[in-house]
């Protein structure tokens, strides 16, 4: 383990984080007021409980599935395309570290920013609404990995990106859809049942369900299933991971 | 009076070290087709000696960068192997990649970044310690010291090269690659460069520099390596080089004027100029006079003869060797 080299990379991502301080933090959490401003007031005044928690409270834990979702997705990809792009990764290529410390750094930089961000947004929603962490354990697991995995998943999504459209492209058209319809602003037994079936097909419930049940002891699929589904998507992250890096894919030609 | 004589026998000793010692770079049987078929290098072989400003010459798309870059581990060879300073560039990495740094073709910078923090991050990122006195060090030496604070954005485009050079020199490299170091750079900055590098190599840095000027190669090198479409066309000690493939040119300036070039001299292919004042003679420097056997296949011995015996007498002489620029020419030319 190349400790120099990860610190180098780690210390200069989070630096680019502390540069772009207003696009890191302050957005996100702006947006999230205004979801709660928009669904937990205008909606929760019509939906007054779910499974016995306010409508305000039971939509925090998937407020920050999706901060959390889609800002690991932009930051990793951004922190890898960007060197890609401007060409600077030559250093980085050049350098005697291995793959999986490179993964280290910036993947480790880019979950750590969004981890701050999702625990950032959760002491928000504190003061709109009441809050309860009934397992807080199993709620920083979920959010440490679920970080991690959607980190290299934006990693990756950064690497295969050969312009900035297709870096934008990913977060807008597949996560936030899928994190919408899985389950944040709704529990999904108030589906119609085809709707129900086919989201099960969506890896986001399993998060968001896991997650909330963290939080509430309430969920839509079991925790194992949520454990199982997040575990196995983390692998497959990996997966590719070390396949880009093996074969070169679209960083060496 | 010593000191006269040292110098050069310390640089003879140096040379001949690097002669007998094992070459820093070995390069075997290394090709490269890029994904779209394309094969850029072919079978290269070449070594390249310990402590040398080594120049590999030639024109654009000849597969310099490409061969730099397998070498620094950007681009994948297809096949062939690199080694190091005795280590694979594959299958010891770490140890082979510790020991070069790289100066891309590209100016490619972190904008917002400032030079000190740039050169810092390099030198962590190549796995050693943070060591401020030695990035000073580099940054004086580099006459960057008094922009350390500057962002990069701000920098003129030889210091943002400079920049760059700090960058690879920042985890204290055994091998320096330069690629083009002074392409689109204008002539003083160019001296600049040159010395630069020549400092470098004073410090014991092996340099391997990529160029298509000639006149870059001619200047700075020790060796010299000729690369055309991926091929290593020759390596040579520039010295040997310029003798070898260099035709010289003899000027002679005469007593009087010549209005034409006598008959017995027509063998010759004279040249008159500066209106029959000088008399100038083409001839292959690698065939000049061969002292064990004391033939002079050049004919300037013949030449010299055959002048008196005409009655043709000069005042002054002077020779001109080519540049590599001709030599270059005609290199290529030869192999197409
Ligand atoms: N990634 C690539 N894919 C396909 N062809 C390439 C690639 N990079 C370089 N080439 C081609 O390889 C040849 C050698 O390029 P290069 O090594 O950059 O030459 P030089 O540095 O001597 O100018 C050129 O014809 C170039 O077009
Ligand atoms: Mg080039």
């Amino acid at each position: 383990m190349n400790f120099y080299s990860v610190r180098a990379i780690y210390t200069f991502e989070m630096a680019r984080t502390a540069r772009t301080l207003l696009q890191s933090i302050v957005s996100p959490v702006i947006s999230t007021s205004l979801y709660f401003v928009v669904f937990g007031a205008a909606i929760g005044s019509r939906i007054t409980e779910i499974e016995g928690v306010s409508y305000g409270a039971f939509i925090v834990p998937g407020l920050i599935m999706l901060m959390l979702l889609t800002q690991s997705v932009s930051n990793a990809s951004f922190g890898i395309f960007f060197p890609k792009f401007s060409g600077t990764i030559y250093e980085l290529l050049s350098a005697p570290v291995s793959s999986f410390e490179i993964v280290l750094g910036y993947v480790g930089a880019a979950a750590t920013k969004s981890i701050l961000l999702g625990l950032i947004i959760l002491a928000t929603a504190g003061f709109f609404v009441p809050l309860q962490i009934a397992h807080p354990f199993w709620m920083l697991l979920f959010l440490v990995l679920t970080a991690v995995t959607f980190s290299l998943l934006g990693f990756i999504i950064g690497i295969w990106a050969d312009g900035f459209e297709k870096l934008q492209l990913v977060p807008l058209l597949i996560i936030t859809p899928l994190t919408f319809l899985g389950g944040s602003f709704y529990a999904i037994d108030m589906l119609p049942p085809f709707w129900q079936g086919v989201t099960l097909f969506n890896p986001v419930v399993y998060l968001v369900s896991g997650f909330r049940w963290s939080f509430y002891g309430i969920s839509d699929v079991s925790l194992g299933a949520s454990l199982t589904m997040i575990l196995l998507f983390l692998a497959l992250s990996l997966a590719v991971v070390s396949w880009i890096f093996k074969t070169g894919y679209r960083i060496k030609p | 009076m010593t000191s006269n004589l040292e110098a050069p026998l310390r640089r003879a000793e140096r040379d001949a070290e690097r002669v007998v010692a094992p070459p820093i770079v070995s390069v075997e049987n290394l090709s490269k087709t890029y994904a779209s078929g394309f094969q850029a290098l072919k079978h290269i072989d070449l070594e390249i000696r310990r402590g040398e400003i080594f120049a590999l010459l030639g024109p654009n798309g000849a597969g310099k960068t490409t061969l730099i870059s397998i070498i620094c581990g950007l681009v994948n060879a297809s096949e062939g192997r690199v080694l190091a300073d005795g280590f694979d560039i594959e299958r010891d990495y770490r140890e082979a990649r510790s020991r070069i740094g790289l100066v891309p073709q590209e100016l490619t910078n972190e904008a917002f970044e400032t030079v000190w923090a740039t050169v810092s991050f390099s030198r962590g990122l190549f796995g050693k310690p943070p060591n401020p006195e030695h990035i000073e060090r580099v940054l004086k030496s580099l006459a960057l010291w008094d922009k350390r604070n500057n962002k990069l954005i701000t920098l003129s485009g030889g210091m943002k090269r400079r920049v760059l050079i700090a960058k690879a020199l920042s985890h204290e490299p055994r091998i320096l690659f330069l690629d083009e170091p002074t392409a689109g750079v204008d002539v003083e900055l160019r001296r600049e460069m040159w010395e630069v590098v020549r400092g470098l190599r004073d410090s014991g840095v092996t340099i391997i520099l990529t160029t298509h000027y000639i006149e870059e190669a001619e200047e700075m090198a020790d060796r010299i390596g000729v690369i055309n479409n991926g091929e290593i066309v020759l390596v040579e000690e520039k010295r040997e080089l310029m003798r070898k493939l260099g035709s010289k040119q003899l000027t002679l300036h005469l007593l009087h004027p010549l209005g034409e070039i006598p008959e017995a001299l027509i063998a010759y292919h004279l040249e008159l100029a500066a209106d029959g004042k000088e008399l100038i003679y083409h001839y292959d420097a690698s065939l000049a006079l061969d002292c064990e056997s004391g033939d002079d296949a050049s004919g300037i011995t013949a030449l010299l003869g055959d002048l008196d015996a005409a009655g043709i007498h000069f005042k002054d002489l002077h020779t001109k060797q080519s540049s590599l620029e001709e030599i270059f020419v005609s290199l290529v030319r030869g192999r197409q």
